[in-house]
């Protein structure tokens, strides 16, 4: 069965995560509008700036919508500003910024710094096979998460506050502070699709 | 299309950023022996993640906060718009640290500020200040004649301007991680905006059709690196992200940019010297959004007040067009 994914084209690296997406039984569409929202089976937020991709919801009336399809159950995968995106709560936004909310976890904006901090490492991850190559570009991090949230990947650290954790699903709804779009490593494109596969199987 | 971004086999990639570990600062409390800062990946990356956007000039802290709150990916502090560097003249420098500082302070959006053309140590105070990105710019005068800054020696990335294609490859040689096209700062003036990335784009698409053994007499003639040549020939598009500059002031300017091949726009005089920045500012921000919808476009350049008094290009004197400068 052929299942459509939409790639949230508000804002962002719209076109990595396309392309990260592509398999024989995937369509991917850019979203932008009410109507190509009705057509997807899942979404995917992609890296940008939180706050314009916030912004833009609200001015382009997408806002409700999208949170009425992640309370519904639409799987929904965000990188960076898309954990954000996800986030029931966010530390360090913009005043006005709000977030779609759905996954019971708290992340701080921008938390590993600024640019000159940015990163690349490589990364485990539960899900998928082998170490995977992680980019960190002026990356958030998940503070803490709910009972019902799976921690699927941590950077280790010696703070006090302890190490950061960097990857996490909640039923259908998976998030990384990091951008698996722009390595050429697919694997956790995979690992969501396959999320998506089971989430249309289940429903029809 | 799929660009790998495959750093290891790059000529032109740079590793040479401390590691996380030695640069305890800078990621807190981070033990992972392999991170690695400033790599050509995280530069260009960067760049990525603020493609369909608009970066905004702003001199104040206010007016960065304006650009904010109207949906900018990020904003350009300097001290003084391109408009205003043409009226009162003289040698255009580096702003003020007070005035970055005060301007990284308001805001929660990345922030870039200019260094003048070859001024190493302006990008160097750049870097040290946290600025998220250097725009080795000609909207500045320049400090050299000859040479443009070494960008792989540093751990920012940086943006640079250019007029076609092979002054693109070459300051990507030169380390830059994004490329945006000059067009004519501070005239409000669309045309040379356009003239540029039609060059630009006009060049890659002639290099695409190109046979491989055609590709070392056009790496001749852009004057660039073949490798970068043969890069753009397989892959279409630039290594890197690029993004348009340099005249535009209305919603349809933006859009007509990104529907020349632009993937984000810079907007300098063209929002403060307007009649309602605010305004002005959240209906670039849309129209670059849609800018295939003309609907939208027609909705959001209504009641936009007073655009910036334009320039006619051709009426400049030599001395006074800024995309000559740089080579």
């Amino acid at each position: 069965m052929k299942i459509t994914i939409g790639v949230l084209a508000l804002q962002g690296d719209v076109r990595e995560h396309s392309a990260a997406l592509e398999q024989p039984d995937v369509q991917v569409i850019s979203v932008r509008r009410r109507t190509e929202l009705a057509q997807i089976d899942a979404l995917v937020i992609p890296g940008g700036e939180s706050t314009t991709i916030s912004r833009l919801l609200d001015v382009f009336e997408l806002r409700e919508p999208i949170a009425d399809r992640i309370k519904a159950g639409m799987p929904v995968y965000g990188s960076c500003a898309g954990m954000i995106m996800l986030a029931n709560q966010v530390l360090d936004g913009h005043p006005d910024q709000r977030s779609l909310g759905g996954i019971d976890m708290v992340v701080r904006r921008n938390a590993f710094g600024r640019q000159i901090d940015s990163f690349e490492t490589m990364l485990d991850m539960k899900g998928v096979t082998g170490s995977i190559p992680a980019v960190f570009i002026r990356a958030p991090w998940v503070e803490s998460t709910g009972p019902d949230v799976e921690q699927l990947a941590v950077l280790e650290s010696d703070e006090p506050s302890g190490d950061r954790i960097v990857a996490v699903r909640q039923g259908s709804l998976l998030a990384t502070s990091f951008h698996p779009e722009i390595t050429g490593d697919r694997q956790v494109h995979h690992y969501f699709v396959s999320m998506v596969r089971e989430a249309v199987k289940e429903k029809s | 299309m799929w660009i790998q971004y495959d750093v290891k086999n790059t000529v032109y990639s740079s590793d040479k950023g401390p590691t996380v570990s030695e640069n305890t600062n800078s990621t807190p409390g981070l033990t992972s022996e392999n991170a690695t800062v400033g790599t050509a990946r995280v530069k260009r990356g960067m760049a990525e993640m603020l493609k369909g956007g608009v970066i905004m000039d702003v001199v104040t802290p206010e007016q960065a906060k304006i650009a904010e709150d109207a949906g900018a990916v990020a904003v350009m502090a300097l001290e003084r718009v391109p408009a205003d560097i043409r009226v009162e003249g003289g040698v255009a420098r580096m702003s003020d640290p007070d005035m970055i500082d005060g301007i990284i302070n308001a805001v929660s959006i990345p922030v870039m500020a200019k260094a003048r053309i070859g001024h190493f140590v302006e990008a160097q105070v750049l870097q040290s200040l946290g600025v998220d990105y250097v725009d080795e710019s000609e909207v500045l005068t320049p400090a050299d004649e000859a040479h443009h800054i070494d960008k792989f020696g540093f751990t920012v990335p940086f943006v640079c301007g250019a007029t076609n294609l092979g002054e693109a490859l070459r300051r990507i040689a030169e380390g830059a991680a994004m490329i945006r096209s000059k067009g004519e700062a501070g005239t409000g003036n669309v045309v040379e905006a356009t003239r540029h990335m039609r060059s630009i784009r006009s060049e890659i698409r002639q290099l695409s059709v190109a046979g491989e053994e055609e590709l070392y007499a056009a790496a001749k003639e852009l004057r660039a690196p073949y490798e970068l040549v043969a890069e753009v020939a397989k892959a279409g598009k630039l290594p890197v992200v690029l993004f348009t500059a340099g005249g535009i002031a209305t919603p349809a300017d933006a859009a007509m940019m990104m529907q020349l091949g632009a993937e984000g726009v810079f907007v300098g005089s063209g929002i403060f010297k307007s009649g309602d920045p605010a305004q002005r500012a959240a209906a670039i921000v849309k129209a670059t959004t849609f800018h295939d919808d003309p609907d939208v476009i027609a909705q959001v350049s209504r009641g936009l007040g007073e655009a910036m008094v334009g320039l006619n290009v051709t009426e400049l004197p030599a001395s006074q067009r800024y995309a000559g400068r740089g080579w």
